[in-house]
């Protein structure tokens, strides 16, 4: 091993759990460790997080660095960096692996820029180069429509991996691995940065990340009204409704369930895709859905380019068409 | 007054076709495409949208900075005809193709220069880089605090302080941090307001500055961390099954009978 240097991945908690961002980036630190032969250590930031360290060995950490303090329950720029800083010191990683979730996409570049280093922002594809040991990053350029492999000159190599681009670590509860608790001093009156309030969408009801069908509608559907008709089908589906951005922006739907580059990113069994031409910046967010179903008016949208089943028709008339054969095939 | 910078970029338009959509794989960059004017990238519009949200409601001056190796005046005009009050245009060969760090070193070279601001605001990521760095660099170089990701800004205690709402998956939080401080901003913010034809007119009396490389005193090589290797357009080929029938109803029928075999419903 090369001194405890090696792969340094941020662990995101919620309710006590992994995410499944930190597994995916265990899954993936664990490859690029073996690949290397170097160590896999993840880090963990937070208040509160108990065991969750022990589930980060069972899905493959060597070592889980663990920063738990009060101040740390709510995402502050200033207390994380802190944080991660000291974590980074304690490691000494040549490579840094963070989620693209709203922590990640605030954490990473200013880690890097302290850091005096680079990083590469929503990987969708990490290898170690074989002649230098250096890391490739693939990530999306020019809103998908082109694809860059990039590298870092200096050390740690910071990257950010796009939710659920990659294949989650197996849970292994044989494994054994060092938790290290390192404690970090912080001051709330020193902070520049303070939370005041919050304002949670109640409406929410399953996680669009958490469905297993997905009915998204976009500019084609024109109206409020329309959505109401796409939560029918939805509903018959077993699944929730979301957008593309034009629906978001004109209110049609909730901002919180745009589907896409900067929305959700969504990977449900069923994704109905209706209204929507199928641009790489929505598709960004739901070309990893199982099977693909587009409805649009027009053959030649680019959405039948990803759709694994299309059906050439407005949606005034198959959407409730298609809604009452759901009903009659469920009774019969 | 308080002083408001926007950190605006013009970009190839994002919604070119792809079919119009060229990459020029040797030199490793899109070619733009014919007859396509570029545009200011769009999140860069939400934070002059913000900009202007706050000049509605209280006397601020409004700076739009943007950088490039060459840059469309008239696109860049755009921005004071909706509103803001001065431009700098930073142009020069050497600012082609930069990488996150060098353009955050090159623009808060800049702000610098420019002097005084309570509030600097950029997008939340460029539509060409899909990256999201420039403005973290910025405010780490300059030594004030940001916030990542924002739907609503405005200033509080006199100016002493910026609250915003940070945009999360559920909702979002407000937090305050002290001014001066940089923040990102998101398409909830709303779109540009669009000009009216006195808009034009007065953007064509304001000032307009333009520095070069040499005025800023920077060669941005020397900060170059990240390295392009490659550049390729994805490959998609159609494996699209079209679901055919005499009407509507046998369409749905059809779409019914796959959705059960493949274990869908
Ligand atoms: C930096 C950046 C980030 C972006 N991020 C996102 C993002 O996260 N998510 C996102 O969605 N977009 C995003 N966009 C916008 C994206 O580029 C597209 O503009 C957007 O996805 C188009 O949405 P749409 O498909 O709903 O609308 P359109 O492209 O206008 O398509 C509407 C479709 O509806 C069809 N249609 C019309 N009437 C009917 C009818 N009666 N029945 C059936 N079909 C009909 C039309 O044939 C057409 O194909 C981003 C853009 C940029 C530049
Ligand atoms: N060349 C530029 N000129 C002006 N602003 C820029 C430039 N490059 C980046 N920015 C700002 O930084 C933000 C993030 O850019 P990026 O890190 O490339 O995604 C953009 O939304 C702009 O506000």
């Amino acid at each position: 091993m090369n001194q405890g240097k090696g792969i340094l991945v941020h662990c995101e908690v919620s309710g006590g759990e992994l995410s499944g961002i930190a597994k995916e980036l265990l899954g993936i630190g664990s490859k690029l460790a073996s690949d290397s032969g170097k160590e896999l250590s993840a880090v963990m930031i937070g208040a509160g997080l108990n065991g969750a360290g022990q589930e980060a060995v069972a899905h493959g950490a060597q070592k889980v660095y663990v920063v738990d303090h009060p101040l740390l329950a709510d995402y502050l720029t200033d207390h994380y960096l802190q944080a991660m800083e000291r974590v980074v010191e304690a490691a000494g990683p040549e490579i840094v692996l963070l989620g693209q979730t709203t922590v990640g996409k605030d954490l990473t570049p200013q880690l890097a820029f302290k850091l005096n280093t680079g990083a590469s922002m929503d990987c969708v594809g990490l290898e170690i180069d074989p002649d230098n040991g250096r890391l490739l990053m693939t990530k999306p350029v020019y809103g998908g429509n082109a694809l860059a492999v990039q590298i870092c000159r200096t050390d740690p190599q910071l990257a950010t991996v796009r939710v659920k681009a990659m294949p989650p670590a197996e849970r292994d509860d044989s494994r054994q691995g060092e938790i290290v608790h390192l404690d970090i001093e912080i001051s709330e009156a020193a902070a520049r940065q303070k939370k005041v309030g919050e304002e949670r969408d109640s409406a929410l009801g399953i996680r669009l990340e958490d469905a297993k069908a997905i009915v998204a509608g976009g500019r084609g559907i024109g109206g409020e009204e329309g959505f109401k008709l796409l939560g029918h089908l939805a509903d018959e589906l077993g699944g929730v409704v979301g957008g593309s951005r034009p629906a978001c922006d004109n209110k049609w739907i909730s901002d919180v369930v745009q589907i896409g580059l900067t929305g959700k990113i969504v990977g449900p069994e069923l994704y109905v895709a209706v209204g929507i031409s199928g641009s790489s910046q929505h598709m960004a967010g739901c070309a990893g859905s199982k099977v693909i179903v587009a409805i649009n008016t027009d053959p030649e949208a680019n959405i039948f380019k990803y759709a694994h089943y299309g059906i050439v028709e407005d949606w005034h008339s198959i959407v409730p068409a298609l809604t009452s054969r759901l009903k009659q095939s469920k009774g019969g | 007054m308080k002083h408001i910078i926007v950190c605006m970029k013009q970009v190839i338009d994002p919604e070119t076709p792809l079919s119009l959509f060229k990459i020029d794989s040797e030199t490793k960059k899109a070619l733009p495409p014919r007859g396509t004017p570029p545009v200011l990238s769009p999140f860069d519009e939400n934070a002059l949208e913000a900009a202007l949200k706050i000049k509605d409601t209280e006397e601020v001056s409004i700076t739009v900075l943007s950088m490039g190796k060459k840059l469309s005046k008239a696109v860049v005009r755009s921005s004071l005809a909706v509103g803001a009050d001065q431009l700098v245009l930073l142009e020069d060969p050497a600012f082609e193709d930069l990488e996150s760090t060098q353009s955050a070193a090159v623009l808060a070279s800049a702000i610098r220069k420019i002097g005084d601001f309570d509030l600097i605001l950029c997008g939340i990521q460029a539509a060409d880089t899909n990256a999201g760095q420039v403005g973290h660099g910025i405010a780490r170089i300059l030594g004030i605090p940001s916030v990542n990701i924002v739907r609503n800004v405005k200033f509080i205690e006199g100016g002493g302080k910026i609250e915003v709402e940070r945009v999360l998956p559920d909702g979002y939080d407000i937090i305050t941090v002290d001014a001066p401080a940089l923040v990102t901003v998101s398409y909830e913010v709303g779109i540009l307001r669009e000009p009216g034809v006195e808009g034009f007119l007065a953007a064509t009396k304001k000032p307009l500055t333009t520095w070069k490389a040499e005025d800023l005193e920077i060669d941005p090589a020397q900060f170059q961390k990240i390295e392009i290797l490659k550049l390729y357009c994805p490959e998609r080929t159609s494996q699209c099954e079209m679901i055919e029938g005499a009407d509507i109803d046998a369409k749905a029928e059809g779409l019914v009978k796959i959705l059960e075999k493949e274990k869908l419903i």
